[in-house]
């Protein structure tokens, strides 16, 4: 069934849920399957899932294949990997699509390998023109966006970044669901899962904040954290980071924004020298207003903001101190 | 204990970037180039471990002649001999014609471990290691930021990084494909005996014949992917953009916030 044009929807799902993002792969499994003229069908590895397989069952798709087992009692690579690659190379889908997760990505790659496949992380878009079919995706830490080109022979794995394809826009409908073939001794577990346990130091509760004044990589060390601290002061508001502060140890982790951190939405949220990385926008991109300051002028960030200024945030964060001085004093 | 780094070579992600003339790739005349950030993480938790139980490190590199820099920064902070895939037949890969090369070049030698970065500041495809893994048929892991060798040698104990602040830990079996997330750990500085030590250490270099790889499986030849063009983000609708010496844009900036977007 070599050239077949079939798309798989490999579905995520923890603690009797379908993940947010495996609606999300069914709206692009169903565009992308729409795009090349096949058709969309998932795939749900698990145990005691058959619920989960009904709620994917109530959208449109040419089927819902399910394997139930022991062996996806947790998920592990080998078991995922095991379970899928004989299939993959079998049927040849010509994608196979999955939400880009922490999960997903663990596994994806070493999926493609073992299948002939290719693999594509971060999908936010898919066109087809003249040209043929193109999948758009960001590089270079979001700063630029790429086009590319799928070619040869085989399926290719793609992931699709979380938010790029609205759940909403999944088609519903009512598709058969049927049992997933996989050899249960190719699929064990390659770990031994011992548990789940918190980031230590996770604490502090920034969802509630109404105002958040965040530093990037840019506000440049931990010393230098001074002029941030007293525009939090001036504003009432709390202070937060992106990744790199905190893994070069200038504030602790419980300021993290991010899709490693916490997720906020306060009414202003001031970025200084945040480049705008999606791992960081996807934690705080619900902000009401969002006013961005950074030496570079291409940073993805202005893209979000309302009020964008480029600058050295230390000689912009002093003067905006002044300014909120004054203007609460007069 | 011996154990295989993976490094890649990226541009300094402070750098201002401009697209090349032909639209598809950036133009890298004049670019700074630096280890990519999670790799570094990557090659501090090697030296770690080997300081600890004993061993040694071995970096590899896939890319032009610049990699050499970043090489001998691996091995001024303490990495005992380098790799360099240094062979254009092996330029512009994707994750898995770029993970084929690398595990063909570490299974030339034995290892106990491989570490590399969870994803390139670059391309960030996120799985080349987990390639790597694929091909030498061992397990692996994405997003790790915690490693502890059991006392057996054979296995290791794993913290990885999940969503939402969680992390889960669970036990593999050694040989093993780590992919490490920064900030596990507090990566060293190159000091000078380090970095006069490195100019004996041994850079060997290796070609697509070397590995075996006949030329239309690697590089951009066996890439399942083809780079149509590069751009800026359309910005959508984009920053209302303030502009004069500091205190005038502070000024502006909170006016607008009162009596504009009325959230101060």
């Amino acid at each position: 069934m070599a050239g077949n044009h079939t798309v798989w929807i490999v579905l995520q799902h923890r603690d009797g849920q379908l993940h947010r993002g495996s609606r999300e792969a069914i709206a692009a499994g169903q565009r992308l399957a729409a795009a090349i003229g096949g058709a969309a069908e998932a795939v749900l590895l698990g145990l005691g899932t058959s619920s989960l397989a009904e709620s994917a069952a109530a959208f449109d798709l040419a089927r819902v294949r399910h394997a139930d087992h022991p062996h996806f009692t947790h998920y592990t690579p080998g078991g995922y990997v095991g379970a899928l690659a004989p299939a993959l190379r079998a049927e040849s889908p010509a994608f196979v699509v999955l939400p880009h997760t922490y999960q997903t990505v663990d596994f994806a790659a070493s999926l493609a390998q073992a299948s002939g496949a290719g693999w594509l992380p971060e999908v936010t878009g898919i066109e087809s023109g003249e040209g043929g079919l193109t999948l758009r995706r960001p590089i270079l830490g979001g700063k630029l966006e790429a086009q590319l080109r799928v070619r040869g022979e085989g399926p290719m794995v793609v992931s699709v970044q979380s938010g790029a394809f609205s759940a909403d826009t999944a088609t519903a409908g009512s598709a058969p669901i049927e049992p997933f073939p996989f050899a249960a001794e190719a699929a064990t577990p390659d770990r031994e899962i011992l548990g789940v346990e918190a980031v230590a130091g996770e604490k502090l509760d920034l969802t509630k904040a109404e105002i958040i004044v965040a530093a990037g990589r840019g506000v440049g060390g931990a010393d230098r954290m001074g002029p941030l601290r007293e525009l939090a002061a001036a504003l009432g508001a709390e202070i937060a980071a992106s990744r790199p502060v905190i893994d070069n140890g200038w504030l602790p982790r419980d300021r993290q924004i991010g899709s490693s951190g916490q997720t906020v939405a306060p009414r202003l949220y001031l970025a200084a020298g945040i480049s705008g990385a999606i791992q960081h926008t996807v934690g705080m991109k619900g902000s009401q207003v969002v006013v961005a300051i950074n030496k570079d002028p291409g940073a993805p960030i202005f893209n979000l903001a309302r009020y964008g200024i480029v600058g050295d945030l230390h000689d912009i964060l002093p003067a905006l101190t002044k300014a909120v001085r004054e203007a609460k004093g007069g | 204990m011996r154990i295989a780094v993976c490094v890649k070579q990226v541009p300094d992600t402070e750098a201002r970037l401009r697209v090349a003339r032909d639209g598809k790739w950036i133009e890298e005349e004049d670019l700074p180039f630096v280890l990519n950030e999670s790799d570094e993480y990557a090659l501090e938790e090697a030296l770690a471990i080997t300081e600890k139980v004993g061993g040694e490190v071995v970096v590899f590199s896939l890319g032009p002649e610049r990699v050499k820099e970043g090489l001998r920064k691996a091995l001024a902070l303490g990495a005992a001999r380098a790799v360099h895939l240094n062979d254009p037949v092996l330029a512009g890969g994707d994750a898995v014609v770029t993970g084929r090369a690398l595990a063909a070049a570490i299974a030339r030698e034995s290892f106990d471990l491989v570490l590399t970065g969870s994803q390139s500041d670059d391309l960030g495809w996120g799985g080349t290691g987990s390639v790597i893994a694929g091909v030498l048929g061992w397990p692996s892991a994405w997003l790790v930021m915690g490693v502890t060798l059991e006392e057996d040698g054979r296995h290791a104990r794993v913290t990885r990084e999940m969503e939402s602040g969680m992390n889960e830990v669970f036990r593999l079996a050694l040989p093993a494909v780590l992919q490490v997330q920064a900030g596990l750990n507090h990566p060293r500085y190159p000091n000078l005996k380090g970095i006069m030590a490195a100019k004996k250490k041994p850079i060997d270099e290796l070609g697509a014949a070397d590995l075996g790889l006949a030329a239309a499986a690697a590089g951009s030849s066996g890439s399942r992917l083809e780079l149509v063009s590069v751009a800026f983000p359309s910005s959508g609708g984009g920053a209302e953009m303030l502009e004069g010496d500091a205190e005038t844009v502070a000024r502006s900036l909170i006016e607008k916030l009162q009596r504009e977007a009325r959230v101060l």
